[in-house]
């Protein structure tokens, strides 16, 4: 029922997270672009990032005591989905953070393109792998 | 690079993305089954999120001529609606909708200690090069 309030102000956490970034360093907060960019060219700030991304998720359950999602998915799907949101964020330029949160605040076309086709095909998919049996 | 800040950002970033719900993957694969038994909040983050960007990108970012501690803004100047563009969300929305992982919870969800986390997260970086070299071969840039 209220279940709107956590995702709603986890929504806004990040949000400000996304603000900081770009106002003080001038970054756009996009996560697949800053883990590439963390294997590629090892610049500190991206590492730094993503270490304060885990940092900040282990935080949340130690403070909350709301106990660690579980993941149940087998290894085939975990493997080609992986390879699949590697390739797809890298060839589309950019994820849910990237296009969702930061683009379509810039009112960039590509990123509501971008964020609209995702979404669609995500849907797609669940559909066909919730409801149709195997993909 | 003020480094502070990045550190700052990333955990507020992970710490929200642990609240908000989006690294419980059974809860993403309910918000994008909205043929089954639909739960909806999710799009409360995005929504969240962008109460927070909106105004900070409209009316401050535009204004400001460089960002508070670093020479200049980085933010992508391209605006035309390519085909990569399209191949690429459409490639990154199945593997979303296979697992439930997106890049950011992806990686915040190490934090689980989690051996299926770990094997997507390691998969997922070796899609980034194997895109990266897509773009070289395919797409010319």
């Amino acid at each position: 029922m209220m279940e709107f309030i956590p995702a709603l102000s986890g929504g806004m956490i990040i949000g400000l997270a996304a603000s900081l970034m770009i106002l003080v360093v001038g970054r756009i907060s996009g996560i697949s672009g800053i883990a590439f960019g963390a294997l590629n060219d090892w610049k500190p700030w991206t590492l730094l990032f993503l270490l304060g991304l885990i940092t900040g998720a282990a935080s949340f359950h130690l403070i909350s005591g709301v106990p660690i999602p579980r993941l149940e998915v087998d290894n085939q799907r975990l493997i080609a989905g992986g390879l699949l949101v590697g390739i797809g964020t890298k060839i589309g330029a950019g994820c849910t953070s990237g296009h969702g949160i930061c683009g379509l605040a810039r009112l960039s076309k590509r990123s509501l393109v971008a964020t609209t086709v995702f979404i669609s095909f995500g849907i797609f998919t669940v559909y066909a792998t919730q409801h149709g049996g195997s993909l | 690079m003020n480094l502070v800040t990045v550190l700052i950002s990333g955990v507020l970033f992970g710490f929200g993305l642990a609240l908000s719900g989006m690294t419980d993957v059974g809860k993403v694969i309910g918000f994008l089954d909205v043929t089954g038994s639909w739960d909806p909040s999710l799009i409360f983050v995005m929504g969240g999120g962008l109460l927070v960007t909106t105004p900070v990108f409209q009316l401050l970012v535009k204004q400001m001529s460089r960002p508070l501690l670093a020479k200049e803004f980085n933010i992508p100047q391209r605006t035309d609606v390519s085909f990569d563009l399209i191949i690429g969300a459409a490639t990154f929305g199945v593997g979303w909708g296979l697992v439930g992982l997106c890049p950011g919870p992806a990686i915040a969800s190490l934090a689980y200690m989690n051996e299926d986390v770990l094997l997507f997260a390691v998969c997922m970086v070796a899609g980034l090069f194997l895109g990266e070299s897509i773009n070289r071969k395919v797409f010319n840039h």
